[in-house]
């Protein structure tokens, strides 16, 4: 019992991250029908941002507490990341959209951004890894067999209140019906005296800040850095967020929890060559038998 | 305007040509020594990429400022040609490929994983290309593969020396292991330390779990492992991927001890793990704290130029140079045909018996695989790796 409860906490924490990632496809998504596969990069790219933020707070020149520094981190990573975000919005996604560019070609733009991202960092950084600074002190707390962590729980309560959040902004503000109404029909909308520029650098900024935090989080807990740890956790991020309905927001945050599961219950089970083999074969079950994705519904008003 | 366009065209035009006439030049001269380096000087393990290459540049500069090296009684002049292989096993195929065809190297060195080496192998010795790699502990590396050879000792020496030691040093019954399936090291090892804590019949391995190469969470298969209750875990892994399995073992709560190997010998595990990693202890090929004689002067030469402490794969790279150097002069001549010289080489190379290296002196068997002591190290309360105990065959 006490096994299963602890794979249960694992599968919580991995989930957590897949979930956090997921939300920012899901938004950009549901808001310019825009596949940004640069989004696991942003959240590299938030993760080395943390670490330089959070090693300038903690060096001679300034000299903050541990904890003082982490908490300076969150939003400084996350304005930071969602800098970068909007800047890739400025100068890779505007121009082709202001020239109407098929949406195909946006999305190579994409992913040729995440690539340029990646060995960028390899360029000036180079190959050797980093080392996350400890910010938080860690304290194990035992029930029994079972163990966790306080940064666990700060992972896993910091996903579910980023998901309440991003409701509450798309369901009940202003500025979220004016995203769910450029899903709709984003060349009637301007008629009504929405600015949709803004309206998409609001979005970028919202789907890259979060994965700022999720790259600070994610440090905390796998504290090694390397230039293309995004990469596969991008993909798998961008594929439970297709399988919870690419586009509805309870579908990311379903779907990264759901790939956590899968994942952690087949290394659990058997070798863990057949991880991501049993994992994305049921993903792919979930998908014949839905193929919008398990929140999804065919063309219609999304996010 | 036109005539300038026109002026710089003709101007490039003339430097392409005037680079070809002087690669042509320098193919022309015969009285250089072209070695060619695979490393990893990017990907999973950039540091050990690195720490070859220091090695080699050091070696080279004695060489080449002392007016070259002396085969049969004429200087010739060393060149070392390095390529990275970016860690991957399919990189590192073609840099052999490209070091043999295009840069037509006389020998390789490297590479230093057994992940590329195992691979790199296979080329050199199709292509009929002396290769040493420095590094590389799977035995299939160099098996029925007469143009390979190799510096350091076997995984069929290295899995019983931890498994002897683990219950020697913690009195252990039962032992756990988590390697890395993607890599031929680990997953050679892990295999090899198994049957042979199994062979001495103290108890058994109570959990054998594997994982990815890109994986960053072990927390499923680490709970596997705890739940067995292990008296130790045996963790034959890269450096970077120990740094994160220790820290989350010890999240999830186990107290007991590890056991690594000689993948675990880079200053940089201590950069990633901290002190999580502290009072461990691992199989290698040699101790930095505490050498003498001509090993404790490449370490201070080293330290010096680099400034900082020379790992394994550096110090059996420098030993690798040595062997290639040793078997260029038993050949006695240089030829200026390629092919013949990589002959030459190789004779020369299986013709070693012995050879004294700075990490330990070594025998070569039959199959081009040196018989040499392995040494366990600890890591200590500063991070330092200290000598606990030398393991002869």
């Amino acid at each position: 019992m006490d096994f299963i409860i602890q794979n249960i906490l694992n599968a919580l924490q991995w989930g957590s991250f897949y979930a956090l990632i997921a939300l920012g496809y899901t938004l950009v998504y549901g808001v310019l029908r825009l596949i940004n596969f640069a989004h696991g990069d942003i959240f590299m790219v938030g993760a080395y941002i943390a670490f330089f933020v959070a090693s300038f707070l903690l060096g001679p020149a300034i000299g903050l507490s541990p904890f003082l520094t982490f908490l300076v981190a969150v939003p400084l990573t996350m304005f930071l990341t969602a800098c970068v975000g909007v800047t890739l919005e400025r100068v890779a996604y505007r121009p082709l959209r202001r020239k109407g560019a098929h949406r195909l070609y946006v999305v190579i733009t994409a992913l040729m951004c995440g690539l340029i991202l990646e060995y960028s960092n390899l360029a000036v950084l180079g190959a050797s890894r980093l080392k996350f600074p400890e910010l938080v002190e860690k304290s194990i707390w035992h029930f029994g067999d079972v163990t966790i962590t306080n940064l666990k729980v700060i992972v896993i309560v910091t996903a579910i209140a980023v998901f309440a959040i991003l409701n509450f902004i798309v369901t009940k503000t202003k500025i979220g019906m004016a995203m769910r109404g450029i899903s709709y029909d984003k060349f009637a909308i301007p008629l009504m005296g929405i600015p949709i520029d803004a309206i998409i650098v609001f979005t970028f900024i919202l789907g890259s800040g979060f994965a700022g935090l999720a790259g600070l989080l994610f440090a905390m807990s796998y504290p090694v850095l390397e230039p293309f740890m995004g990469m596969i956790i991008g993909w798998k991020a961008f594929i439970a967020a297709v399988v919870g309905g690419i586009g509805d927001i309870r579908g990311a945050f379903y779907g990264g929890f759901l790939l956590g599961f899968i994942e952690v219950g087949v290394v659990t089970v058997f070798p863990s060559t057949y991880r991501d083999l049993f994992a994305f074969t049921i993903l792919l079950i979930i998908l014949w038998i839905k193929p919008t994705g398990l929140f999804g519904m065919p063309q219609s008003t999304k996010i | 305007m036109k005539g300038v366009f026109k002026g710089i065209g003709l101007l490039v035009l003339m430097m392409v040509c005037s680079a070809f006439l002087l690669a042509g030049c320098s193919e022309e001269k015969s009285n250089t020594i072209k070695i060619g380096f695979n490393l990893p000087l990017t990907g999973d393990i950039p540091e050990v990429g690195e720490g070859s290459k220091n090695a080699a540049e050091m070696y080279l500069k004695d060489i080449n400022d002392a007016g070259g090296l002396d085969v049969g009684g004429q200087k010739y002049m060393l060149e070392f040609v390095y390529m990275d292989n970016e860690s991957k096993a399919e990189s590192a195929t073609n840099v052999a490929l490209k070091l043999i065809d295009q840069e037509n190297v006389v020998a390789i060195i490297g590479p230093n994983s057994s992940r590329q080496a195992v691979p790199a192998g296979g080329t050199c010795n199709e292509n009929r290309v002396p290769m040493i790699s420095p590094w590389s502990t799977n035995p299939s590396t160099t098996l029925n593969r007469p143009w390979v050879f190799r510096a350091a000792f076997l995984d069929p020496f290295q899995g019983p020396v931890a498994a002897d030691f683990a219950s020697k040093k913690f009195g252990a019954k039962t032992a756990g292991v988590i390697f890395d399936v993607s890599n031929d090291y680990s997953k050679g090892l892990a295999e090899i330390f198994k049957t042979s804590w199994e062979a001495k019949g103290l108890g058994p391995v109570v959990a054998f779990e594997s994982h990815g190469t890109k994986d960053q969470d072990f927390s499923a298969q680490l709970t596997t492992v705890i739940s067995a209750k292990p008296d130790f875990i045996f963790v034959p892994d890269n450096y970077n991927q120990v740094a994160l399995i220790i820290q989350q073992a010890r999240d999830l709560g186990y107290k007991g001890p590890f056991m690594g190997s000689d993948a675990w010998g880079t200053p940089d595990l201590i950069k990633l793990c901290g002190d999580d990693c502290y009072g461990n202890f691992f199989s290698t090929h040699y101790a930095a704290a505490g050498a003498k004689g001509a090993t404790k002067e490449f370490i201070e030469r080293y330290e010096e130029m680099y400034g900082a402490t020379p790992a394994d794969y550096a110090a059996l790279t420098w030993d690798s140079i040595g062997m290639m150097i040793q078997a260029i002069q038993n050949a006695g001549t240089v030829e200026s045909d390629t092919m013949a010289m990589r002959k030459a080489i190789r004779e020369g190379l299986s013709n070693i018996t012995s050879f004294d290296g700075i990490t330990g002196s070594s025998k070569f068997d039959a199959q081009g695989d040196p018989i040499k002591c392995a040494v366990v190290v600890r890591i200590s309360d500063k991070g330092e790796f200290v000598f606990e105990e030398a393991v002869c065959p």
